[in-house]
C-alpha cells in the first residue's frame, strides 16, 4: 500500500463509494420493479400467462349466499375479471381486503376461490370485512389451486376479455398496486 | 395500555437517539466539553427506553394480547412459553426492536466502559451510533410498528411458523444481531477516526475488542443457524449457500479480515486506511444483509414477509450510512499517512495475505449472491447460482488461506524468515500428508475429503506448534515450558484456539463430504442394511404434542444383532397454520451422526402400510459446530487478555489531546 503513487491512491479511495453507489442504484431499480410487478424474485413466472386457465368447477361456500364458480364463468364476460385465492386464516388477505372491496365498488367482477377454509370461518370473515366477491367457490381440498400453480394465499390473476390469463400476483394486493391493476382491468 | 407504553418508549428512544447523534458531535467539533459529556447519559437513557419498549413487546406476547396485530400474526395461546417469548423476535417488527435494543446496549457499553477514550473520540463514536439508532427507530415507527392494534380482536393468534418453534432458532437471531451490531460499533469508531483524520494505536486497541466480540457472536450465530438447518430442515445438509446464509457470511469474512488487520494497527500503526475500510465494509455488509432479508428482493426460506415500501426505507437508510461513510473515506483517507514499514515476509505481510484472501472470498460470495438479482434486473433472465459455483469458486481461495493460516502466527513482526517457520511446521506437514494418504488409500475417501482431513490436521497441528514454540518446549525443561505456556498472553492462546477451531470445522466439512444416505420404504418389522448397521422399523404411532399432532416412527439400529440406538423420527402437524414439519432423529457419538427422517406413509405392494425413511450416515458432522464453538471460545479468551483491560496507550493519546 505504501508503495502506491498518491494519484492512484486518490482514485482508489473512491472505489468503495462507486461500487456502493452502483449497487444502490441496482437495488433501487429492483424495488421499483417489485412495486410495478416487472421484477419478481419469487422466481417461476406463472406458466399460465397467455393461456386459458385450467378447467374446473367449484362448489359454493355453504351459507355464503354467493353463486358458485366454474371455468366457464371466466369466458365471455365481455370484460376482464380478477380471480382471487384467499382464506380466512391468512393474515395478508386482511391486508389486501380493502383493495378488493374498492375494486368491487368500482364494478370490477372479483371472483373468489376460498382456499382450504371452513365455510363458517369464511362467512365470518366476509361478514366482518365485507364481501367483494361476485362469485365464490370453495376449494377445500386445494386441487384447483394446485392446477393453477398457486404459490400461496393470497394470490390473484387477471383474466382478459379473451379468457386468457393476463397477469398473476403472488402476495397481497397493496394500495400502491391499484393504478396498475385498474389499467389491467379496464 | 402496555403496548401504548411500549410505543411511547420507542418514540422517546427516537428523541434521545436524535439528541445523541447531534449534541456530542457538535460538542466535539466546537470543543465544548459539556456538550461532549452529554453523550454517555443520552446513550444510557436511550438504552432504558428501548429496553422498556422491548419489555412491553415481550409482555404482549407472554399475555397473548390479541389486540396487538403482531401477536395475532405470530403467536397463539397454545404455544409453549419459551416460543411465545422467542416469537417476539421471530418476526420482522419484533426483530427490528431487538436489533435496536442490542445497538442501544452497545452504545451504553461504549459510554460506560469508554472512560479511557479521548473524550472527542468517544463523543463522535456515540454520535455515529446515535445516528444509526435514529434511522432504525424511524424505520420501526414509520413502517413496522410492532405495537399496532387490531379491532375487533380475534379470539386467538395465527401461531408462529412451526419451523421457527425451536430452541436453536430462539437463540440464533439475538446472537447474529450481537455480531452485526458489534460491527456498528467498529463502524462508528472508523467514522469517528475519519472525522478526526487520525488513526493510532489507541484506536486499534479499542476497535480490536469490539471486532473480536462481534466476530465471536457472529461465529456462534452462524454455527447455530447451520446446526438448526441440519436438524430441523431434515435435508441432511448443513450449509446451502442460501442468499440469507451468505448475507451472514459476508460480514463474517470482512470481520475476520478486520480482526487481524486491527492487530497490525494496534501493534505497528500500519495498514490504517485498510483497517478503516474493513471496519466500514463489515458493517456495510451487515446492513446489506438486513436489506436483502427484509426488502423482498430475494427469494429465500429465510425472507421475512416482504414489503417494497420497507425496502425503499432501508435502502435510503443504507444510502445515507454507507455512501456517507464511503464518501467521508474518499475525502479523508488520502490524508492518513501510513507509518509502520514492514518486509513482505513478516507477521504484517502474513496478515496482508490473510486480508487479501478473505476479501477475495468475500467478493466471490457477494458476486454469487447478487449476480442472479442483477441478471434478472438487467437481462430479465432467471438463473440460480447454487452450491456448485460457490464450492468451485471458494476452494482455490480457501486452500491457500488455510495453508498460510498455520504459518502466519509463527512469523515475527516487521521482518521474518520463512525457512525457520517451515522447519518448525515440518511435523504438521508430515501429519497432514499421512492423513491424506491414509484417507485416500486406506479409507478410500475421494480426493476432496482427503484433502480436507489433511488441512484440518495441518491447522490444528499448526496452532499447537505456535503454543509449543512460544512456551519453549524442547529448548527448556517440561516444567518450565508448562509454566511459560500458562504465562502466555491470553490473546496468543485465543488465536491458537480459534485457528484450531477452524481446523476442527474443516475436519467436519471433510467428513460430511463422505456422508452417505439411503431412501427406503419399510413395512413395520422389516429392516435394511445401511452404513454397516441394520436399521429396523418397529412401527409408526400417533403422538399428541402441546400444539401439534404427530406420526412418530420407531427405528432400532443394530450392529451384529445388538441394539446400538433407538431412533424416533416424526412428522408434526400443526393445526394452527396447517403446516407439517419433519422432526429428524439424530444420534451422535461425537464422531458420526446417525440421522433418520420419516417421509410419507403409503400402501405398499402387498397392501400393508409402509413408511418411507431417509437414512443418513454423517461422518464427523458434530465437528462442524464444535469447531465454530471453539472458534468463538478462542475469540472470547482473547477478549480477556490483559492488554484489553489495561488501556495504557489510550491515556497517552488523551494526553496528547485530540486535534479535530
Amino acid at each position: 500500500m505504501s508503495a502506491m503513487s498518491p494519484s492512484r491512491r486518490r482514485v482508489l479511495v473512491y472505489a468503495p463509494l462507486a461500487v456502493a453507489g452502483a449497487a444502490g442504484l441496482g437495488f433501487w431499480a429492483m424495488l421499483r420493479g417489485l412495486q410495478d410487478g416487472s421484477f419478481n424474485p419469487r422466481g417461476v413466472p406463472s406458466a399460465l400467462i397467455g393461456r386459458a386457465p385450467p378447467d374446473f368447477a367449484l362448489p359454493e361456500v355453504e351459507g355464503a349466499g354467493l353463486p358458485a364458480f366454474a371455468a366457464s364463468d371466466l369466458r365471455g364476460t365481455g370484460r376482464p375479471v380478477l380471480v382471487n385465492f384467499w382464506a380466512s386464516w391468512c393474515v395478508p388477505c386482511i391486508i389486501e381486503h380493502p383493495q378488493l372491496m374498492a375494486l368491487h365498488r368500482e364494478g370490477v367482477p372479483v371472483l373468489g376461490v376460498n382456499y382450504k377454509d371452513r365455510p363458517a370461518d369464511a362467512r365470518t370473515f366476509l361478514g366482518r370485512h365485507g364481501n367483494p366477491f361476485a362469485r365464490l367457490g370453495a376449494d377445500q381440498p386445494g386441487r384447483v389451486a394446485i392446477e393453477w400453480g398457486v404459490y400461496g394465499v393470497p394470490e390473484s390473476y387477471v383474466i382478459g376479455r379473451d379468457g386468457l390469463v393476463k397477469w398473476r400476483w403472488a402476495g397481497p394486493i397493496t394500495a400502491e398496486m391499484m393504478p396498475e391493476l385498474r389499467r389491467l382491468l379496464a | 395500555m402496555i403496548p401504548e407504553l411500549g410505543h411511547f418508549a420507542l418514540i422517546l428512544a427516537l428523541m434521545l437517539a436524535l439528541a445523541q447523534s447531534v449534541l456530542p458531535l457538535w460538542g466535539a467539533q466546537a470543543r465544548d466539553a459539556r456538550l461532549m459529556e452529554s453523550g454517555p447519559p443520552l446513550a444510557l437513557a436511550q438504552m432504558v427506553a428501548v429496553g422498556a419498549a422491548f419489555a412491553a413487546l415481550l409482555w404482549a406476547f407472554v399475555t397473548n394480547d390479541t389486540t396487538v396485530s403482531n401477536v395475532v400474526a405470530n403467536s397463539h395461546s397454545a404455544k409453549p412459553m419459551i416460543f411465545k417469548l422467542s416469537g417476539a423476535w421471530g418476526n420482522h417488527e419484533g426483530s427490528m426492536v431487538l436489533w435496536v435494543l442490542v445497538l442501544a446496549l452497545c452504545s451504553a457499553a461504549v459510554a460506560g466502559f469508554g472512560r479511557d477514550l479521548p473524550s472527542a473520540l468517544r463523543a463522535r463514536v456515540l454520535a455515529v451510533l446515535g445516528m444509526i439508532s435514529t434511522g432504525f427507530l424511524l424505520f420501526i415507527l414509520a413502517t413496522s410498528n410492532p405495537f399496532d392494534r387490531v379491532w375487533p380482536p380475534p379470539l386467538d393468534g395465527q401461531g408462529l411458523n412451526p419451523l421457527l418453534q425451536d430452541i436453536g432458532l430462539a437463540l440464533h437471531p439475538p446472537l447474529l444481531y450481537l455480531g452485526y451490531v458489534g460491527y456498528a460499533v467498529t463502524f462508528a469508531f472508523a467514522v469517528a477516526a475519519l472525522i478526526e483524520g487520525r488513526v493510532d494505536a489507541a484506536w486499534g486497541r479499542w476497535v480490536r475488542p469490539w471486532s473480536l466480540a462481534a466476530w465471536s457472536f457472529l461465529t456462534l450465530g452462524i454455527g447455530l443457524g447451520s446446526w438448526w438447518a441440519y436438524y430441523e430442515l431434515g435435508w441432511g445438509g448443513y450449509w446451502f449457500w442460501d442468499p440469507v446464509e451468505n448475507a451472514s457470511l459476508l460480514p463474517w469474512l470482512a470481520g475476520t479480515a478486520l480482526l487481524h488487520s486491527a492487530v497490525v494497527v494496534e501493534k505497528r500503526e500500519a495498514l490504517k486506511i485498510w483497517t478503516v475500510l474493513l471496519a466500514l465494509l463489515a458493517f456495510a455488509l451487515s446492513l446489506l444483509g438486513t436489506f436483502l432479508v427484509r426488502s423482498g428482493v430475494l427469494n429465500s426460506v429465510h425472507a421475512f414477509a416482504s414489503d417494497p415500501a420497507r425496502g425503499v426505507f432501508i435502502l435510503v437508510l443504507l444510502g445515507i450510512y454507507i455512501a456517507g461513510a464511503f464518501a467521508l473515506f474518499a475525502f479523508r483517507a488520502p490524508a492518513m499517512a501510513p507509518q509502520g514499514v514492514f518486509a513482505p515476509v513478516s507477521r504484517e505481510g502474513g496478515i496482508v495475505l490473510n486480508n487479501l484472501l478473505l476479501c477475495s472470498l468475500c467478493a466471490v460470495v457477494l458476486v454469487g449472491t447478487l449476480y442472479p438479482l442483477f441478471l434478472d434486473l438487467l437481462a430479465g433472465r432467471m438463473i440460480s447460482v447454487g452450491p456448485p459455483f460457490f464450492n468451485l469458486a471458494t476452494l482455490p481461495l480457501a486452500l491457500p488461506l488455510a495453508m498460510a493460516m498455520a504459518a502466519g502466527p509463527l512469523l515475527a513482526w516487521k521482518r521474518a524468515a520463512l525457512w525457520p517457520v517451515i522447519q518448525r511446521l515440518w511435523w504438521a506437514a508430515a501429519l497432514a500428508l499421512l492423513a491424506f494418504l491414509l484417507a485416500m488409500f486406506l479409507a478410500g475417501a475421494p480426493v476432496m475429503p482427503a484433502l480436507g482431513f489433511a488441512i484440518g490436521l495441518w491447522l490444528i497441528a499448526g496452532a499447537a506448534t505456535d503454543i509449543l514454540d512460544r512456551s519453549g518446549l524442547g529448548r527448556t525443561g517440561i516444567g518450565n515450558a508448562l509454566r511459560r505456556a500458562g504465562g502466555l498472553p491470553r490473546a496468543a492462546w485465543g488465536a491458537a484456539i480459534a485457528h484450531a477451531g477452524v481446523g476442527v470445522t474443516v475436519l467436519g466439512i471433510a467428513g460430511m463430504g463422505m456422508a452417505t444416505e439411503k431412501l427406503i420404504a419399510l413395512t413395520p418389522g422389516a429392516s435394511t442394511e445401511f452404513a454397516g448397521y441394520e436399521w429396523r422399523l418397529e412401527g409408526v404411532r400417533d403422538f399428541q404434542g402441546a400444539n401439534y399432532t404427530a406420526r412418530r416412527a420407531t427405528v432400532t439400529v443394530l450392529r451384529d444383532g445388538r441394539t446400538v440406538q433407538v431412533m424416533e423420527p416424526s412428522k408434526r402437524f400443526f393445526p394452527i397454520g396447517r403446516t407439517t414439519t419433519t422432526e429428524t432423529a439424530i444420534r451422535t457419538n461425537g464422531l458420526r451422526d446417525l440421522y433418520a427422517v420419516l417421509g410419507e406413509e403409503r400402501d405398499g405392494a402387498d397392501g400393508r402400510r409402509e413408511a418411507v425413511l431417509r437414512l443418513h450416515y454423517n461422518l464427523l458432522a458434530p465437528f462442524l459446530w464444535i469447531g465454530s464453538l471453539i472458534m468463538a471460545l478462542g475469540g472470547g479468551l482473547s477478549l480477556t487478555d490483559r492488554r484489553m483491560r489495561v488501556a495504557a496507550p489510550a491515556r497517552r493519546a488523551a494526553a496528547q489531546g485530540a486535534p479535530a
